[in-house]
């Protein structure tokens, strides 16, 4: 699984503590909300990792092995949960379960988190990517923003009403709060 | 201040010493909660490396002066790390060399008795993990039983002896820890001794262990005597030593019963377990000194650090000898049971010679507590 992410840091071949010593110092250099991954070989880097990340308020997306290489995602703390929502369109997550061939999920969190959980015929297009990809989007359809806690899609949101897109809802609280089936990127 | 690497022989001494000891252990609490170093005299702080990297200033007050203070981790790296920081503040602290794997394959040696015409039966507790293994050594013969996969320890130590290992027994197809015993056959070229019953699916060459058989260590009368007493395996074996000693495998332990899930037929073999329990084991001589393969915590540890207690007193103590209902004694034996112990189907499946995982794959195959009992 070939993952886009902001940075890559190589702790392969280090052991405890140092794969997550250098996560530390490397994840301060990027922004709020930026993706890490971390490539590391110590078996027990996984538990640490998740354990780290939770307490230092940074989003542990999920770990992919391969070749004996094991390669954690990581996504820096931003203070989503405080901002102020404007798009006026706003449905709850309970929404998304009519959906329908008029529907279309849209997915705006980092492609790392989407690639480790996300509803079934979602389409993926982080909010970075917006500007430049947002002819991908269908604007035939209803549009329902999602993001982890509501915020990026909410900015989202008004980007494409702006755009002329007419029928945008933001869906809260997002991911977060989904109970609903997840699937994963192969 | 000085920083001390602790072995895991020192911590093993201060706590059969019952000396205070202070564990800083730095792992992630989950792992913390899961398995740690147990002990009588031992005190606890469990705060992860990870919430130590920008300094140890607030925990300084949390540590004692007045006693030994050890860091541990998993596998020494980070406890360095985290002494380091502690004695830069002006502290004495010492780490756990080798970590948590260390402590886990770490092997004490303890006598348990003297056997006639100058023979010696030792116990090794694997205190870290709870198994137990023996080495019964009479005129310059030596025999294994349960060993462990560290077996130059078992090698070293007979030949201190100035005994040669002619005899490896297991007493089942172990599922919680990964046998030494086919490897130190191989090295000793002693015969390895597996009850057939459970060794349907082994891929080597074995000894079959028959009920009744008696297998000579010496050339004097030290004699092994298989009992067959499936219930925790189908056939899993016990072994009377001279008449004396029973060592039980993990039939019966001191405070607990041996599990009969392991191999995913407990309901098949609960009838097996109570025949076992309570009829053949029933029929032996309470004098018997039972030596089980397992323990499941410190206290039952003798005071010298054996585990070892008379059959007659555990018919009497043992909750599990004591379930006069059929019914509940089921109920007991296949519901509620603990977890699984860690990879216990690849564990059983290395000890068939099915797999062949390399050294660091077996660590991590044992890492955790021992799960074989229920109580």
């Amino acid at each position: 699984m070939d993952i886009k992410t902001n940075e890559v840091l190589d702790a392969k071949g280090l052991a405890c503590p140092m794969p997550i010593v250098k996560t530390k110092k490397t994840i301060q250099n990027l922004d709020a909300g930026q993706v890490l991954k971390v490539e590391a070989t110590d078996k027990g880097s996984t538990a640490d990792m998740k354990a780290w990340a939770d307490k230092a308020g940074h989003q542990y997306l999920g770990t992919t092995e391969e070749n004996d290489v094991l390669s954690h995602y990581i996504r820096k703390s931003s203070d989503e949960e405080s901002q102020e929502k404007h798009h006026p369109h706003v449905v709850e997550n309970d929404a998304l379960q009519l959906f329908d061939e008029d529907t279309l999920i849209l997915d705006v969190r980092e492609a790392a988190e989407y690639a480790f959980g996300h509803i079934p015929g979602a389409q993926s297009i982080p909010f970075g990517e917006l500007d430049e990809r947002m002819d991908e989007i269908d604007d035939m359809k209803n549009i329902y923003v999602v993001c982890r806690t509501g915020n990026r899609s909410d900015m989202a949101a008004q980007k494409l009403a702006a755009k002329g897109y007419n029928h945008v809802y933001n869906v809260v609280p997002g991911m977060s709060g989904w109970t609903g089936e997840t699937t994963k990127s192969n | 201040m000085t920083i001390n690497a602790m072995t895991a022989q020192q911590v093993t001494q201060k706590i059969l010493n019952n000396e205070p000891l202070f564990i800083l252990d730095v792992r992630n609490e989950e792992a913390f909660q899961d398995w740690k170093i147990e002990g009588k005299s031992l005190t606890y702080l469990n705060i992860p490396y990870f919430d130590l990297l920008d300094g140890v200033e607030e925990i300084l007050d949390q540590l004692p002066v007045d006693q030994d203070v050890i860091v541990v981790c998993a596998k020494e790296g980070s406890s360095v790390m985290v002494a380091e920081m502690i004695s830069e503040e002006g502290r004495d602290v010492s780490y756990l060399q080798g970590g948590m794997k260390a402590w886990s394959e770490y092997l004490e040696p303890l006598k348990v008795a003297d056997l006639r015409d100058g023979g010696e039966l030792f116990q090794f507790v694997r205190i870290g993990k709870g198994c137990l293994s023996y080495m019964v050594v009479s005129r310059g013969e030596a025999a294994i039983i349960d060993a462990t996969r560290m077996t130059d320890v078992y090698i070293r130590f007979a030949e201190e002896k100035g005994a040669q290992v002619t005899h490896v027994f297991d007493t089942h197809l172990h599922a919680d820890h990964i046998s030494g015993g086919r490897e130190l056959a191989e090295k000793t070229g002693a015969t390895y001794w597996l009850p057939p019953k459970d060794a349907g699916e082994v891929k080597f060459n074995y000894a079959p262990l028959k009920d009744n058989k008696i297998v000579k260590v010496g050339d004097t009368e030290i004699a092994i005597h298989a009992l067959y007493s499936p219930g925790h395996t189908i056939g899993s074996t016990s072994f009377v030593i001279n008449g004396q000693y029973l060592l039980s495998g993990d039939i019966l332990f001191i405070d607990s019963i041996g599990r009969p899930d392991l191999a995913g037929k407990a309901e098949d073999w609960v009838k097996d377990l109570r025949e076992t329990l309570y009829s053949r084991y029933k029929e032996l001589s309470d004098e018997l000194i039972v030596l089980p393969a397992h323990f499941m915590i410190m206290d039952e540890l003798n005071e010298n650090g054996t585990v070892a207690e008379k059959l007659g007193t555990l018919f009497s103590n043992n909750h599990g000898l004591n379930i006069e209902d059929e019914t509940e004694f089921r109920k007991m034996v296949t519901e509620n049971l603990p977890p699984q112990p860690n990879a216990y189907q690849e564990i059983r499946e290395t000890n068939m010679g099915k797999i062949s995982p390399d050294e660091e794959e077996q660590r991590e195959m044992e890492i955790g507590p021992n799960r074989c009992a229920v109580r």
